[in-house]
């Protein structure tokens, strides 16, 4: 425990402060986190998003899930439930896993390292949950098994306290499933650092969606990571309106060749909330192909940062990857951070990326208000199209209608 | 009735000016033309009575039935009447057509005071408008004007117009990239909606339109200014002189 950094702020000394009771077999992590604190602007990824300045205070780990009040928004699809509450699995709020799907809490976690060996990276926010996670729920998805509803994975937060949960999902060869995690309830100064860890077979088809509904007073750190067999179909989506501080992990990594990745995030923001999403995706055998689409919508003083990078490994050959980033800032406050990367290192690719930030085109402006749109009206019949583009990719149509509802209800409220 | 008096426009810097005084009076019921050689500043003046704010009206006023215009936003302008036919039309993704009709026709009611038009009520409207016009009902679900063709967009335009029923109808080049055909049935669409108290302002570079749309008026615009005013005939004599008369003397 020599090369510490020194840590100082209030956040970093009450996370050593809470870490140091922690066990034996979490130790590892813990000083892992120790030995680079919280990420700074120094720190490449986390330059637009420096924990070490947004994050006021680490407020101590929940002991046991609090009682929640709130209703999810997806409360009205026909689902399998899994309500995780502050960070605590809670048996009467989950329905029983169907047919080929088996869900049992790890509590005794050993610190295998899994979160840097396999399909997470070393990230800061990752080792921290893995520090501070006492138990993960793993879901197992057997083989060929293709669930008809979607399984939805209700993280809710009931007060101002942290927690870390973790969820691993192994997914048998030829499934096909839809997880949905959806964060919810939160408070001012509650703290959320999820991971959701994927492995998927070969020839899978996997549908995952982030939901952030979080109050706009909480903080959300959450990572998903991915990793894909052969010959299979991963769509991930993300929606969010949520947090006062937040920042949406992807980690994806091809495993296997001639599969198939569709990414694409919508986030509302106003206020001055400030949301992070951050993307990796490792193209590391040959003939995959990635689509990864971001939008972006800043009403008042709100800050979005994208950071996507496409690594395409030396011998991925025909590799297609394809990344934009697109954001409209409604006002002069609002700010946007785009960072796209590619990383290749094979040279038979079909790569590219790019990003757009503007204001909302003022001659389709002028043609809706010539029809009788009054202003607010008008762009807000834009901006649902804009993040129409976002959530058309999901097959879904109950859980398309409603975060399309949600984003309706979003642009409302700016009006109103 | 549309009064513009003594109209002077520059573009938002200031430094170009557009329109130089420009006068027209057009009664109610009237269908008056506005021929004019490129770059005279005919859909600047009909940007500039829609309410865009690219231009800067220095002097002068525009009044429908006595209001003025130019102290409204463009969707109080459209509620109190006024519609403008683009020139270009512009594409929508992401908004379908019906969509867009719905919120168009609603809003402009409210801005009316009027009460929200029942679905099945507005559906049938936008049937047996787009059936006159020729337009497929698999357009009416396609993102407005994505992917259509010159044609479909400008009847796309006229089927809007019938939905709103202004008093004033402008209509900006309606007839460019027209086949005969499309002409036909743009034109029906208009002369359909011709009535004692509905007038047009027909903004075309071609006299051809006007032997389906037949004005009251034809105006001839140059540099900014209506330079010569007369019947339905004067659309023939400038077809048979073109308008190199009043590009090189109109400033006289
Ligand atoms: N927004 C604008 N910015 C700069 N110049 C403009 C703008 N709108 C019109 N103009 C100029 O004003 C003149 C008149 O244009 P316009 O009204 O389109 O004429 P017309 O419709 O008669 O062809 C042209 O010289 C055109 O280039
Ligand atoms: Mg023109």
């Amino acid at each position: 425990m020599s090369n510490i950094a020194p840590l100082k702020t209030e956040a970093e000394q009450a996370l050593i402060a809470q870490g140091s009771g922690i066990a034996p077999d979490r130790k590892a992590a813990f000083e892992r986190f120790l030995e680079s604190g919280l990420p700074h602007r120094r720190v490449e990824a986390y330059h637009y998003t420096d924990l070490r300045a947004l994050l006021k205070n680490a407020p101590p780990p929940a002991k046991a899930g609090g009682k929640v009040s709130v209703t999810s928004p997806l409360a009205d699809i026909d689902a399998d439930i899994i309500t995780i509450v502050d960070g605590h699995y809670e048996a009467s709020l989950s329905s029983t896993p169907p047919k080929g799907v088996t869900v049992k809490m790890v509590t005794t976690l050993a610190d295998d390292g899994s979160a840097q060996k396999s399909v997470l990276s070393s990230d800061p926010v990752i080792a921290l949950n893995a520090a501070f996670s006492d138990s993960a729920l793993d879901i197992a998805i057997d083989a060929k098994t293709e669930l008809v509803k979607p399984l939805i994975i209700r993280l809710v937060t009931t007060a101002a306290h942290a927690s870390y949960p973790r969820v691993r999902i192994t997914v048998g060869d030829h499934a096909k499933a839809f997880i949905v995690e959806s964060h919810e309830g939160g408070v001012a100064g509650s703290l959320i650092d999820s991971v959701l860890e994927v492995r998927m077979g070969d020839h899978v088809v996997f549908d995952h969606l982030r939901l952030n509904v979080v109050d706009h007073a909480a903080t959300v750190l959450t990572s998903f990571g991915g990793a894909m067999g052969k010959e299979s179909l991963c769509r991930s989506h993300n929606f969010i309106v949520g947090g006062a501080l937040s920042r949406h992990q992807i980690f994806f990594r091809f495993e296997g060749e001639q599969s198939k990745a569709e990414i694409s995030s919508a986030s509302l923001l106003n206020k001055k909330q400030h949301a992070d999403s951050t993307l990796v995706v490792d193209h590391a055998v040959p003939e995959c192909q990635s689509r990864e689409f971001f939008a972006h919508v800043l009403d008042d003083e709100s800050t979005g940062v994208f950071q996507g990078k496409i690594i395409v490994r030396p011998g991925a050959q025909q590799t297609d990857g394809k990344m934009m980033s697109r954001a409209i800032v409604l006002e002069d406050g609002a700010t946007m951070n785009n960072k796209p990367e590619l990383e290749i290192f094979a040279d038979d690719v079909a790569c590219g990326h790019g990003a757009t930030v503007g204001a909302l085109d003022e001659d389709l402006l002028f043609y809706l208000r010539a029809r009788g749109l009054p202003k607010t009206e008008a762009e807000a019949l834009m901006l649902q199209a804009f993040v129409g583009e976002a959530l058309e990719s999901i097959e879904h149509d109950g859980i398309r209608d409603v975060l399309e509802a949600l984003a309706e209800q979003w642009l409302k409220a700016r009006s109103a | 009735m549309l009064e513009i008096r003594n109209l002077h426009v520059a573009i938002e810097d200031g430094t170009k000016k557009i329109l130089n005084g420009l006068n027209l009076t057009i009664r109610d019921g009237e269908v008056a033309a506005i021929m004019g050689p490129n770059g005279s500043g005919k859909s600047t003046l009909s940007y500039v009575i829609a309410g865009k704010d690219d231009y800067e009206v220095l002097d002068g006023e525009i009044l429908l039935d006595g209001e003025n215009l130019l102290e409204m936003e463009p969707d109080a302008r459209a509620a109190a009447g006024v519609f403008l036919a683009f020139q270009y039309p512009l594409e929508i993704p992401g908004v379908a057509t019906m969509t867009f009709l719905k919120a168009a026709l609603n809003a402009q009611r409210k801005g009316r005071g009027e009460n929200e038009l029942t679905t099945p009520d507005f559906m049938k409207r936008v049937k047996v408008g787009a059936e006159k016009l020729g337009i497929p009902q698999d357009m009416l679900k396609r993102g407005l004007n994505v992917g259509f063709s010159g044609g479909e967009k400008k009847r796309m335009e006229i089927l809007q117009m019938a939905l709103l029923e202004p008093s004033i109808g402008i209509l900006d080049e309606t007839d460019s990239g027209l086949d005969i055909d499309a002409l036909k049935i743009v034109s029906e669409g208009v002369n359909a909606l011709r009535s004692a108290k509905r007038s047009f302002l027909v903004i075309t570079h071609y006299q051809r339109l006007l032997n389906y749309i037949v004005p009251d008026t034809v105006h001839v615009m140059s540099k900014g200014q209506i330079v010569r005013t007369g019947g339905k005939e004067l659309a023939f004599e400038l077809e048979a002189n073109g308008y190199a008369d009043y590009v090189t003397n109109a400033a006289a």
